[in-house]
């Protein structure tokens, strides 16, 4: 992963000096609620219902062990001992005191971390996919590029203060698992017909109350304009955005309000200035950085190891572990191993101090030192020989991060809610845990196969409600908390947006309705389909129907 | 004590303001409201200002004046020899349009100050705005920040290329002058260094 020269260690030191005289100088009355506002969001510094919420950068999702020990020590020191990773594959701590921020950013700079623009107005940390570098579909790391970008819009003076909050993925995959096209920008990396290097851009997708999947802006750029094409995006977003009403302000707004062909237009007329400014990526900076992300060294090993085979043929629970949790690797002989941090009955995402060394431990034994946070919200050791994924599993089921039930339909995607966060309407850590436990049989979930749920508890949607195969929205009516649910959004190449199937329901009717969601499609999938598949077959109305005719019967 | 500061060679000092800045007189247009409150910003090219207002607004018969775009535009025949003087400066709002002040002074190297008016601190479109008066239409004299400017984004507006800031009244420009040296290599080229660190640096692995 990358590695911080001097000057990249510099920046995150001075960062630190410089909160530190900001939360010093709001502290003496020096700077107003309103001045320090946006000082402490580009921090990652929110005010919440019940103390700030801290949310540190995981650039891309890659951490090392010791920078995961050090986020299980900061929860330790400054927090209750946990922490809760979130679904742009960031690490997010509730408790924290605002004095303390200043000595946690100072700690974390030591292991090169920071908290540089993980909210406010500006440009976000770059997501991706959390098996570059290692999946067998995967036609370019975009990690090289990813972190050229991350320092590109590092302080980017002319977007420091743009309309809104700003998001970019990257991704280099056949098939996307980045959610390119619920981004501000998303760009989709490829090798063109001459064998170079190109990018497939996306513009104006976006979640939040308005979900929009993004356009294509550009079928075709070349690797080095990358970040001049970016400027030149969200240049025209910055001096045009709306800033009139916040609700209307992402860039989606202004690509809907423009019609893509004109923001294109604009977009090209602002490019064609400075296509081949400074700015643009050389080679030998793509080279430099591209060196940290080469391939592990890997063992020359067979593809077959009869220890694992004999462990899958006499332990039905490791079988089943193996059959959701261990992906596909590039190189032969190791897998890729997935930490559920969805444990039924557990706030989704979370993980206890404990429960971070525990993996710090065997990324450092098993996997090369690291790991990745996927936006899914689970942990990634990503290179594990196949020999030593029993051992893996014995002792992440120790440590409770063995829950078979990756992509199965208690791995849900959830934001904090209204437990924690002050724009949230409604629980949804609490719909989560009795979902989960309305659902806590492994082999009815095994049979019911791939599905995601999602869960926000407003419409900022950071629980990605409308791209879940069923999406749980939580609404705020006459003052108590009622369920908006959708169903038929996905993620990936053929995404789309969930509909809504009716009226909102109570927190103790969730439950019930997504069993009468999955007794539908038990009854009428077809042996090859998921539940996304019968629902984009048959529609929302036969679901729609069950789950409100029951209501009429049972009242 | 001045609470201008002012960019020489790179170097920050405290300096006397020598210009005047002309003010519209208040408008009795009311501010649009969204639910009761006053509505964030100004949306970029929106009218705001009345004929009224432009034909009131008083500019000193001598001496260094800062004009507002649209008494400049509307007016502009009438300063006519005080521009030539290098009197005459022009500031706008950050919802007006650039093409209108270049439509009207196609060579604004004629004008020796030009100044961009922060009605909020948090309003980012000034950065585009000095970017592409510094990058596309070639400015060279001062340019300076004027309103709500506050010490905290002083990094950004001389890496976006403004060459003088009039803090806000209440604040300390003396104070202030450490910001502008908050970070000593940033990453990318912007306006006051172009090269992004990758060309300015070698970077060995």
């Amino acid at each position: 992963m990358y590695k911080y020269d001097q000057i990249d260690q510099q920046i995150v030191n001075e960062r630190v000096a410089q909160y530190r005289d900001q939360t010093r100088r709001y502290l003496a009355g020096e700077l107003s609620e309103e001045e320090f506002r946006p000082l402490r969001l580009q921090n990652g510094l929110y005010i919440q219902r019940h103390a700030p919420m801290f949310r540190i950068a995981v650039p891309y999702g890659m951490l090392s062990s010791k920078q995961l020990h050090k986020l299980a020590d900061l929860a330790n020191k400054y927090d209750k001992d946990y922490g809760h990773f979130s679904t742009r594959q960031n690490l997010q701590l509730n408790w924290p005191k605002l004095e303390d921020v200043p000595e946690m950013l100072a700690e974390l700079a030591t292991v090169e971390m920071h908290a540089i623009q993980t909210s406010g107005n500006c440009i976000r940390n770059i997501t991706t996919d959390q098996f570059a570098g290692i999946a067998p579909d995967e036609v370019i790391d975009p990690r090289a590029m990813a972190e050229i970008m991350r320092q590109w819009s590092t302080f980017h003076p002319e977007f420091a203060l743009l309309p809104r909050k700003f998001k970019i993925a990257v991704s280099g995959t056949k098939q996307d698992r980045a959610i390119v096209q619920a981004h501000d920008i998303g760009m989709e990396f490829y090798t063109d017909s001459a064998g170079k290097l190109a990018i497939k851009v996306w513009v104006g997708g976006g979640l939040g109350r308005t979900p929009i999947l993004g356009s294509v802006i550009r079928e075709h750029l070349e690797w080095q304009h990358a970040l001049t094409y970016c400027e030149a995006i969200i240049r025209v977003y910055n001096l045009h955005g709306r800033r009139d009403n916040a609700y209307k302000a992402r860039i989606k707004i202004l690509v809907k309000a423009l019609g893509i062909e004109e923001f294109k237009n604009q977009v090209e007329a602002e490019w064609a200035h400075i296509k081949d400014a400074p700015n643009t990526i050389t080679e030998a900076e793509l080279e430099r950085v591209g060196k940290h992300f080469e391939a592990m060294p890997y063992e020359n090993i067979t593809a077959n190891d009869a220890g694992f085979d004999a462990s899958v043929a006499s332990n039905p629970a490791f079988a089943a572990w193996v059959k959701r949790c261990v992906h596909a690797h590039k190189q032969t002989g190791y897998r890729a191993v997935t930490l559920s941090l969805k444990p039924h009955g557990k706030a989704p995402g979370d993980a206890t101090s404990a429960q971070m060394h525990t993996v710090a431990d065997l990324a450092a034994q098993y996997s090369f030192g690291e790991l990745r946070v996927s936006h899914e919200q689970n942990l990634i050791l990503a290179d594990v020989k196949l020999s030593d994924l029993f051992a893996v599993w014995e002792k992440a089921r120790t440590a409770g991060l063995a829950t078979p039930n990756i992509g199965l339909l208690t791995d849900i995607i959830c934001c904090p809610g209204g437990d924690f966060c002050s724009l949230a309407n409604a629980k949804s850590i609490p719909i989560a845990e009795a979902i989960q436990m309305q659902f806590d049989n492994l082999d009815y979930l095994h049979d019911i196969g791939d599905i995601e749920l999602n869960i926000s508890g407003c419409m900022n949607a950071c629980g990605h409600h409308h791209v879940g195969h069923i999406g749980i929205l939580g609404v705020d009516k006459d003052g108590s908390e009622w369920y908006q649910v959708s169903i038929g959004g996905k993620q990936g190449n053929d995404a789309s947006i969930g509909a809504v199937i009716g009226p909102s329901f109570s927190a103790e009717e969730m439950p019930g309705v997504v069993q009468k969601l999955i007794d539908v499609y038990v009854k009428e999938r077809t042996p090859e389909e998921r539940f996304i598949d019968t629902v984009r077959r048959l529609g929302v109305t036969p679901f729609k129907t069950y789950v409100y005719a029951k209501e009429v019967v049972s009242a | 004590m001045s609470n201008l500061i002012q960019l020489n060679n790179n170097t920050a000092q405290i300096a006397e303001n020598a210009w005047v800045t002309a003010q519209l007189p208040a408008s009795n247009v009311e501010e649009r409201k969204q639910a009761g409150k006053v509505v964030l910003f100004k949306l970029t090219g929106e009218e705001t200002i009345t004929d009224t207002q432009i034909a009131d607004t008083v500019i000193p018969a001598s001496g260094k004046v800062i004009v507002p775009l649209s008494v400049f535009i509307a007016r502009k025949e009438l300063l006519l020899s005080r521009i030539t003087n290098g009197e005459i400066g022009v500031w706008l709002d950050t919802h007006e349009l650039l093409a209108d002040l270049v439509s009207c002074q196609p060579d604004l190297n004629a004008l020796p100050i030009i100044a961009v008016h922060l009605e909020r601190f948090a309003d980012g479109r000034i950065f585009s705005l000095s970017t592409l008066l510094r990058t596309r239409y070639g400015f060279k004299n001062e340019l300076r920040a004027i309103g709500d400017v506050l010490r905290d984004q002083l990094f950004f507006l001389k890496r976006s290329g403004f060459s003088s800031f009039l803090l806000r009244a209440d604040r300390s420009a003396t104070e202030a002058l450490a910001s502008l040296s908050d970070f000593t290599v940033p990453y990318q080229g912007a306006v006051d260094e172009p090269r992004p660190v990758f060309t300015r640096y070698n970077r060995p692995i």
